[in-house]
């Protein structure tokens, strides 16, 4: 067995009795007690149930028509509510929380067959672009262990990087799953708003939040993909959509290059793209120029609203029914004030006090609804871009993985690590995200984004790219992060 | 009340919608279940639970803008009411703040003497309920239960349109009736199922501004609302006529000692963040459920009543008696489709069958007479089988059994003296045995005549016909 296999090598390992489940499972666990160690990418392993569910899966692979995850392990983001295992949005007011049932997007993909490793490090609850503001310690980037992951999925990105794990589950807000990917060296996809369903996901921005796939490659996206999504009716903006659907594979696309965007992007990581461009040609698509307008306001309005929103979804967190609750406290008010007080982090608590500010009588027309024109003016721009084309090959972050610590002083310069990503969110699109060169020996990443429910276009875009690429089979060196 | 002031009343109405299930989850609404055994995963705020709308709630809504003839928003938006309390789970409270589903209306509120007053509704919004916080069960602790926490409220908000308590106590009897009516409500005060909020302010009879008002919470029956008023417009009265100021509050209606009282000012603020739900998409009612909707609306009191009024031609303060209740308009309609005289019909349902109903705690539907029964026995008293005496004692005697009207009658010999001889008889022994009062009656005391048909009548053992032996005296002492 080696670690970076991809979804179709191992189904069909499995189903030929190469190894079994059973083995597999065993083979990523010890993955993770070697490596776990130094990345911190699993804040739980369920090892004992992960067999369980392994040796399930053997039994039903044995039948003839095994489920098509069947046996194949996979790590969540731990915002994703599983029952029985505790679920803490890295945060020390969920630390000992376990929900009482699964989120859809766990129970699909177990009733797709794949068996759960644990549970991956992310942002306290999703706020953050470099996995540093988890209550649970930072997440260490497997390309060099000095370096952010990126965030919030950054336990994802990095146990999918490390080979800890084939497939990891994410979500993405202001760029969530695509800046770690690219960060990381590895494939992401957020999904258009309302494609997979948000019930059980916990909440950071509820119009904003997208859950989505992690992977080696745009193939394995697309598998676990197709066990995530679909229409639920226990979320109300859960879209009614059939399932992704890949165009024929000789396809040709008019793909959107918004060369503004690149103008104060780092050269060498330009360089990365325009390379890929030039690749996208040479596979027989064609490149036009198109304008993103209103581009520049989005971080701040997209800042607005995720804090808007969060400030109301975190209110939740009182102390009363669940999660973390002060020793002492004189009355009700002192009990909430110290019981979140204790619970939140700083990050979480700089946003709960911006998006109840900007909520407020006297502040909400200036900030919140300003930010609501916006957020319509960017999603029509991008709308009137994808009239002429099939999709937009854009940057997905402004420079590599950063060193830990190096940001974190400044709230502002970490916000603009998702100038790229924000736009995307704000007009609820599609975009993957895939490994498109190194800089310095860290990994560059590029989106492809598409039109509002286009995943199978993007998806191809980005297996055509792969097809002709090996930059996705590049894989870190663990010698210095192997404990054993 | 002093004559010079004139009290202005606008009232909300929270009136709890008869669905199955609570308005965000699929959690059954039963009152005085175990505590927190009506509470799933969305009532009680589970992280990552999302609400999801029942359409039933937004039918039952969409019924009571239609009877009100109101505007219904073709979109709506839920909002949040951000605000922290133990037993509001999620830290706020789904709402509609800006759309409301229903828009403006009329509601026509009858007063005692049938006459109608119409007052203007605001708007009616959707939201849910808060948990209940239990303060008596722990010595140490307050307890939380959140079965009622979801259950779909129906805010109705009135115009400022009310002159007196007695007008306010109407209206809230009005909705009563017409939410009761449409179905979209229990009705049971006592257990909550209707709350009423009240803004009161008192100005200068011949004022055109208001003066400053106050509201008073959760008050929860008619009397009340009219008691709770009437000692706030005094006291309001009284501070103006004193040179005071009233002072801008929420205050609180206390029965036992029957005064209101201002309640403790909220510890947080009053800045509600309101902002739509993102959890929610904005509601669209397309034109086509509007008509589903419509197609399933009752004939309404209003249209009732005045086809009562054409069809019966029935006083118009019976009318309203009448389709007050809608059991009590169906009860009637069913009696007279079983060829009942209208006349007859209305006042013995008003009168006896209300009065023994009202003896027993029971409403029109749990009555034990049948409408058919009912009609029986005024077609007995019709053709004159029964005087209206008789009549009575037959009525006592269905209410316990089910035999037929006309087995009681043959049964019990009840039927009035149709014998025309037998009668005259007993008038002549009458005339015989009373010279006294005879010679009274000649000489101008008519009033005598009454006593001489009541010998008659207790003679017959109450089957005669009072006006045929009356006519028959008067005959037969040739005045």
């Amino acid at each position: 067995m080696k670690p970076f296999i991809g979804v179709q090598e191992l189904r069909n390992d499995l189903r030929a009795k190469k190894y079994s489940a059973v083995e597999l499972a065993h083979f990523y666990l010890d993955c993770i007690s070697e490596l776990n160690d130094s990345i911190n990418c699993f804040i739980t392993v369920d090892a004992d149930r992960c067999l369980d569910r392994a040796a399930a899966a053997d039994r039903h692979l044995a039948e003839s028509d095994p489920q098509p995850l069947c046996g194949i392990p996979i790590a969540h983001k731990d915002l994703f509510c599983t029952a029985g295992l505790r679920t803490t949005c890295a945060s020390n007011m969920l630390g000992s929380f376990i929900a009482p049932y699964d989120s859809t997007v766990v129970k699909q993909i177990a009733e797709a067959g794949a068996v759960t490793l644990g549970k991956t490090n992310m942002d306290e609850f999703a706020m953050g672009s470099s996995n540093e503001t988890s209550w649970f310690g930072v997440v260490r980037n497997p390309w060099n262990l000095s370096r952010v992951p990126g965030g919030s999925s950054g336990g994802a990105a990095a146990s999918v990087s490390s080979g800890m794990t084939p497939l990891a589950t994410g979500s993405d807000t202001g760029g969530s799953i695509r800046q770690p990917a690219s960060l990381c060296g590895i494939t992401g996809l957020k999904p258009t708003y309302g494609r997979v369903s948000r019930f059980g996901m916990i909440a950071f921005a509820s119009s904003l939040d997208q859950g989505g796939p992690l992977a080696h490659s745009a193939s394995d996206v697309y598998e676990l993909l197709a066990a995530m999504e679909g229409h639920d009716p226990q979320d109300s903006t859960s879209a009614d959509i059939g399932k992704t659907v890949l165009p024929e594979s000789d396809r040709s696309f008019v793909i959107g290059y918004p060369e503004s965007l690149f103008d104060d992007l780092d050269k060498n990581i330009a360089a990365c793209i325009e390379r890929a461009r030039q690749q996208f040609e040479a596979l027989g698509h064609r490149i036009e120029v198109v304008e993103l307008p209103h581009i520049d306001a989005a971080i701040a309005a997209y800042y607005v609203l995720s804090s808007a929103e969060a400030s109301t979804n975190l209110a939740r967190y009182d102390g009363v029914r669940y999660g973390h609750r002060t020793d002492v406290s004189e009355d009700l008010l002192d009990m909430y004030c110290r019981s979140r007080t204790e619970g939140f982090g700083l990050e979480v608590k700089r946003r709960i006090l911006t998006g109840t500010y900007s909520l407020s009588v006297g502040y909400f027309d200036a900030y919140y609804l300003k930010a609501q024109k916006i957020r319509r003016l960017v999603r029509d721009g991008f709308l009137s871009a994808f009239e002429s084309v099939d999709m937009i090959l854009a940057p997905v972050t402004p420079n590599t993985a950063f060193e830990i610590n190096s940001l974190k002083a400044d709230p502002v310069e970490m916000y603009k690590q998702d100038l790229y990503t924000i736009p995307v969110s704000l007009a609820g699109l599609p975009a993957l995200a895939l490994p498109c060169g190194f800089v310095d020996d860290l990994p560059v990443g590029m989106q492809l984004i598409g039109p509002h429910f286009a995943e199978g276009e993007v998806l191809a875009g980005g297996m055509a790219f792969q097809g002709e690429t090996d930059w996705h089979e590049h894989h870190p060196s663990l010698e210095s992060a192997s404990t054993s | 009340m002093s004559s010079k002031w004139e009290p202005v009343v606008g009232i909300e109405v929270h009136v709890q919608l008869a669905t199955r299930s609570k308005i965000f989850s699929s959690t059954s609404v039963e009152f005085g279940a175990e505590p927190n055994k009506r509470a799933n995963l969305i009532d009680v705020a589970m992280p990552g639970a999302l609400p999801v709308l029942n359409e039933e709630a937004v039918t039952m809504a969409v019924k009571f803008g239609l009877a009100i003839d109101a505007e219904i928003a073709e979109r709506c938006v839920f909002d949040r009411k951000n605000y922290f309390y133990p037993d509001l789970p999620k830290g706020y409270q789904i709402s509609q703040f800006e759309s409301p589903i229903v828009g403006r209306g009329q509601l026509s509120v009858f007063r005692e003497d049938g006459s109608v007053r119409q007052i203007g509704i605001t708007r009616a919004h959707l939201e849910e309920d808060a948990g209940k916080s239990v303060h008596d069960r722990f010595s140490e602790s307050t307890g939380i239960d959140l079965n009622r926490a979801g259950t779909p409220l129906l805010e109705i908000v009135t115009e400022p349109d009310m002159r007196s308590a007695a007008e306010a106590a109407a209206c809230f009897r009005q909705i009563h009736s017409l939410v009761s009516w449409l179905g979209i409500c229990d009705g049971n005060l006592a257990e909550g199922s209707m709350r009423c909020d009240a803004n009161v302010s008192v100005r200068r009879v011949g004022d055109t501004s208001f003066g400053e008002r106050t509201e008073i919470k959760n008050i929860n029956s008619f009397r009340f609302v009219e008691r709770a008023l009437n000692y706030e417009i005094e006291r309001q009265i009284d501070i103006l006529e004193a040179g005071g100021e009233v002072v801008r509050e929420t205050r609180h209606y206390d029965a036992d000692r029957d005064m209101t009282l201002s309640m403790r000012s909220k510890e947080l603020s009053d800045d509600y963040r309101y902002f739509p739900d993102p959890d929610l998409l904005p509601l669209r009612l397309s034109s086509e459920f509007l008509d589903r909707v419509r197609s399933t609306m009752p004939e309404l009191p209003q249209q009732k009543l005045e086809r009562f009024i054409t069809d019966y031609s029935l006083a118009q303060s019976v009318a309203v008696r009448l389709t007050r209740d809608s059991n009590l308009a169906s009860y009637f309609e069913s009696t007279i489709a079983s060829g009942a005289d209208p006349h007859l019909a209305a006042n013995w349902l008003l009168g006896e069958v209300a009065a023994a109903l009202n003896r027993e705690e029971k409403d029109y539907t749990d009555t034990p007479v049948s409408s058919a029964q009912l009609a029986d026995l005024i077609k007995r008293i019709q053709d004159k089988t029964l005087s209206s005496t008789l009549a009575k004692e037959v009525l006592e005697l269905i209410w316990t059994s089910d035999d037929s009207v006309d087995d009681i009658i043959e049964r019990q010999g009840l039927r009035q003296l149709d014998d025309a001889d037998e009668v005259r008889t007993l008038v002549e022994r009458i005339i015989v045995d009373h010279p006294d009062q005879v010679e009274q009656i000649r000489s101008g005391a008519t009033k005598v005549m009454g006593f001489l048909v009541g010998q008659v009548m207790k003679a017959s053992q109450g089957k005669a016909d009072p006006r045929q032996v009356s006519d028959l005296l008067k005959r037969m002492l040739n005045i």
